[in-house]
């Protein structure tokens, strides 16, 4: 199957690609305050999206991919300092206020990992789906709820007016993550911010739930970005997948070279370390150490150095660039040298 | 020849005596019949994987093998004593804590806040054994060593720790105990990626050098096939098939199992919807 | 899910920590504390610190205001009201005091048997507990006092039982959900008796609750039993008692000699004041304690 989407076949950076990105964020750099100190949580972060294209965002613990989609969202918790830009159809977000910022949260929405944290259980599901519609788009009550009703036939869910009047407890996980994908389509948004929707989910309602995401983005023509620990995930439905370590990104590459391809180590090593469903190996490939946020890796080398099976002293000089190689982006102070000797073997 | 779905058939021993045998277990909650007639039996040192989504009972027969919940009806037998029913008496319940141990899937919440790994294991030392204080000692040392931490992290309150970590003090206080059989109710399925590999490589480390019987259950059919030798496929409460874990994953012969297989992400993998809307979801709540 | 912070191993013992935690209550917290220590130390050498007979009558210095060392005057009886109040400070704390260890010692056991055993038990203690409620502590407290007398003793005892459904209800639910996690059925599963696990585990985590009910229980039990000695069913004159001496100095204040009564109001206030505030925010903490 060719590459999916709306997204062109090059994977280079915003510059010199014919259509505008959607969402530029660059050099977006967080630092919160964690036990009164002020420290980072995401470095230097910068991509952009193109209209329609589907963006994975890959990582573990503290890599900050959570952050960043709450940074895109001005969702940061109170005490957040914020530096670089990020733009949303090239307007800058961080000065939005007001009456614009409910705007561009119409425009932008997400979905969350725990659905059942992020509803209030006494509230109906019609109620808490029309609402956006209701106060921020003056859309009747009636015909907001026509339009839900569609919607959730559109997830997937056939009786959708005996379901608007139910509470959120009578359904399941899967049924209440389909209802959260219709309640953040209702409002029309161009910009999706799926935070490891799925995650909580079984695989086989996992499988179901990201086949309806990816036909109604393509459907919709939305533009999707999509966080997951799980790379084999996010080669699956996104066209381009960033790979984010200790709040920086490491990688940028296309989804489906990802894997046979690797740019960078810790992609490689990520990949590796997850066991195979087709054999058993003797031990797996882990990664020593443990996965470090931002403030807690070294700040003036590569922060994956210390952990990193091919690392030399150039990689502990300086923190390495994102440098363009082989189609895609790589923060490798020996991208070029190692290329092609990343791939995961399938050997055991 | 590919083992029959047959739910009511155990799997034969493959060496020597059963380390556990389960037979004819039932579980009802009120009308919801959570467990359905399953069977299955591990030999010493064997692995046995239980798979199955949200509402298939896996956790409910964990719970009752280590006797956290009562089957309604059925037997298991643990190294040759029953424990189908409650304990007679504290002995009873010590004994059974030596023969079966289990280590749970939240590293967060599975660990008393207020004990360090070392308090923790000397905790159930003490429950076992008489032994004294210096003895006590060597052994947590011992333990501690097994999971891969340091004295440092031994003596950390888990606030302290990261998943990872808390997860292997889980593991050395179930070790602590020595046990025949160790249940891993989803006990990698929190950790990260990376941290994972290591605690699955810990767990084949163990199994190696104290040959204690595995029950692994899980969601995830690659941890499935890294640690375990045989398999049984769980679907709301039955057992829809069994087997060796690579000939189950390889060659799923009950529907069921067939769309789990064909549902788990690879580089390739399209992922395409059913017709049918809501038809095989979990049964619903809470 | 978050990578854990780089801390230092914290230091387990318990006087470090309990500087800790009253260091987190804030300013408000901190002076409350302090009043209480001040209330306390009063209690304990009150008739050390007298300057002056808290006991002895003498009708000819009644109501005469502060002069020379009587920073607060004479009460209605000729006696130094400041003396007394201090002397006094021990029967008004010792009797909350009281009350808080009964109350707080059989609300938890209560509470800690139904959330442990459940079902058929906890529906019978719950009952139980609800059939209490129903009783204003005052009115327990005057039915002993009519049944076994007058007295410090069994109005304490009284209000203890009045007082004990209102922290099994609290610690009921906490109890509920420390038992429901992972770590105890570990400890099941290992082996250990229930009593044991309730004891070194369940009650211990759930401590900083305990503490802060114990505090905020001291507040109110404090002015149950002023009420009831101002009724004349306490604590008996001359003992002196912050509650009794509003009682027998209430004539002076249409008289033109308000402060002894008030002087001893204010006490309560105080202290009543300095325990509710410590006790919320403790509980505060209690409720919001990270794993």
């Amino acid at each position: 199957m060719s590459d999916p989407g709306a997204a062109p076949a090059a994977v280079t950076p915003a510059e010199g690609t014919p259509a505008a990105p959607l969402l530029d964020v660059d050099g977006l750099t967080v630092r919160l305050p964690i036990e009164g100190i002020h420290r980072p949580v995401l470095r230097d972060v910068s991509f952009s999206l193109r209209p329609g294209e589907a963006f994975g965002l890959v990582g573990e613990s503290g890599s900050g991919k959570s952050m960043t989609a709450r940074a895109i969202d001005r969702l940061l918790p109170p005490g957040a300092e914020v530096t670089g830009s990020i733009r949303f159809d090239g307007r800058d977000v961080s000065s939005l206020a007001g009456a614009a910022l409910r705007q561009y949260r119409g425009q932008v929405a997400m979905i969350f990992q725990d659905p059942r944290a992020h509803t209030n259980p006494v509230r109906r599901i019609g109620d808490f789906m029309t609402e956006a519609l209701r106060t921020n788009m003056s859309v009747p009550a009636s015909q907001a709820r026509a339009r839900a009703v569609d919607m959730l036939g559109q997830v997937g869910i056939e009786d959708g007016e005996r379901r608007l009047r139910q509470y959120p407890h009578q359904l399941s996980g899967g049924m209440l993550q389909r209802v959260m994908i219709a309640a953040a389509l209702l409002t029309q948004p161009r910009l999706l911010l799926a935070d490891e929707p799925t995650t909580a989910l079984d695989v086989t309602t996992q499988a179901e739930v990201m086949a309806i995401l990816d036909d109604l983005r393509r459907e919709f023509g939305l533009t999707m970005l999509f966080i997951t620990h799980d790379l084999e995930l996010a080669a699956a439905i996104c066209d381009r997948t960033a790979v984010m370590y200790a709040g920086q990104i490491v990688e940028i590459r296309r989804s489906s070279l990802l894997h046979d391809d690797p740019l960078h180590p810790y992609t490689a090593a990520l990949a590796g370390a997850r066991p195979d469903i087709g054999q058993t190996a003797h031990r797996l490939r882990a990664i020593p150490g443990r996965p470090l946020s931002a403030f807690e890796a070294p700040q003036d080398e590569c922060a994956f150095a210390p952990r990193c099976p091919h690392a030399r002293d150039i990689c502990l000089a300086a923190v390495p660039e994102l440098v363009e190689i082989g189609g895609g982006l790589s923060r490798c102070a020996r991208t070029q040298e190692l290329r092609g000797k990343l791939q995961v073997s399938a050997d055991a | 020849m590919p083992e029959t779905a047959a739910a009511g058939a155990p799997a034969p021993d493959t060496n020597g005596t059963a380390a556990l045998e389960v037979a004819g277990l039932r579980k009802e909650f009120g009308p919801l019949v959570a467990v359905d007639d399953v069977s299955f039996g591990i030999p010493e040192a064997g692995s046995l994987a239980i798979v199955g989504e949200s509402g298939s009972g896996k956790t409910t027969i964990a719970r009752m093998i280590v006797g956290l919940e009562r089957p309604t009806t059925g037997t298991i037998t643990a190294c040759g004593h029953d424990r189908s029913r409650p304990p007679r008496s504290a002995r009873d319940r010590r004994r059974r804590g030596r023969e079966v141990q289990i280590v749970f899937q939240d590293p967060y919440t599975s660990l008393d806040p207020r004990q360090s790994a070392e308090a923790t294991i000397d905790e159930v030392l003490r429950l076992h054994h008489g032994w004294p204080a210096g003895r006590r000692r060597a052994r947590i040392a011992e333990l501690i060593d097994l999971v891969g931490l340091d004295q440092r992290q031994a003596r950390a309150l888990p606030r302290a720790l990261s998943g990872g970590q808390r997860q292997r003090v889980a593991i050395a206080r179930a070790l602590a105990a020595e046990p025949r059989i160790l249940i891993l109710d989803e006990s990698v399925a929190a950790l990260d990626v990376s941290i994972q590999a290591q605690v699955l490589n810990l767990l084949a480390d163990i199994r190696d050098s104290t040959r204690v019987s595995y029950i692994l259950i899980s969601h995830d059919l690659a941890v499935v096939r890294q640690l375990t030798d045989q398999a049984i496929v769980l679907h709301r409460g039955k057992v829809v098939e069994r087997g060796p874990t690579a000939r189950v994953l390889d060659d799923p012969q009950d529907p069921y199992t067939q769309r789990l297989r064909a549902s788990v992400p690879r580089p390739g993998w399209k992922p395409r919807r059913r017709a049918l809307a809501g038809a095989g979801e979990e049964p619903g709540i809470p | 899910m978050s990578a854990a912070v780089p801390v230092a191993v914290r230091s387990t013992t318990r006087g470090v920590r309990a500087v800790g935690m009253l260091r987190a209550t804030g300013p408000a917290g901190i002076a409350s504390a302090i009043v209480i220590a001040v209330a306390i130390f009063m209690a304990v050498f009150g008739t050390l610190l007298a300057p002056y007979d808290p006991i002895t009558p003498n009708l000819s210095l009644a109501w005469v205001g502060p002069v020379g060392g009587h920073l607060l005057g004479y009460d209605f009886e000729g006696r130094d009201v400041l003396s007394r109040l201090i002397v006094g400070a021990r029967t008004s704390m010792l009797g909350p005091l009281a009350v808080v260890i009964g109350s707080m010692t059989a609300g938890t056991l209560l509470a800690v048997t139904a959330a442990w055993r459940g079902g058929a038990l906890d529906a019978f203690i719950s009952s139980g507990l609800d059939v209490l409620f129903a009783f204003p502590g005052i009115l327990l407290a005057v039915l002993a006092a009519a049944v076994f007398g007058a007295g410090l003793v069994a109005a304490a005892i009284a209000l203890s039982i009045a007082y004990m459904p209102y922290v099994a209800r609290v610690l009921r639910g906490a109890a509920l959900k420390e038992r429901s996690q992972p770590y105890v059925a570990a400890l099941e599963v290992q082996g250990a008796s229930s009593t044991s696990i309730c004891l070194r585990h369940l009650i211990p985590n759930v401590m900083p609750l305990i503490v802060a009910q114990a505090t905020i229980l001291f507040g109110y039990a404090m002015v149950d039993l002023a009420a009831i000695s101002f009724l004349g069913l306490g604590v008996q004159p001359p003992e002196p008692n912050w509650g009794v001496m509003i009682s027998e100095n209430q004539d002076g204040i249409p008289q033109g000699y308000p402060l002894p009564a008030l002087a001893a109001c204010v006490c309560i206030v105080v202290v009543v004041i300095a325990f509710n505030i410590l006790g919320e925010r403790l509980f505060e903490q209690a409720m919001g304690a990270p794993r």
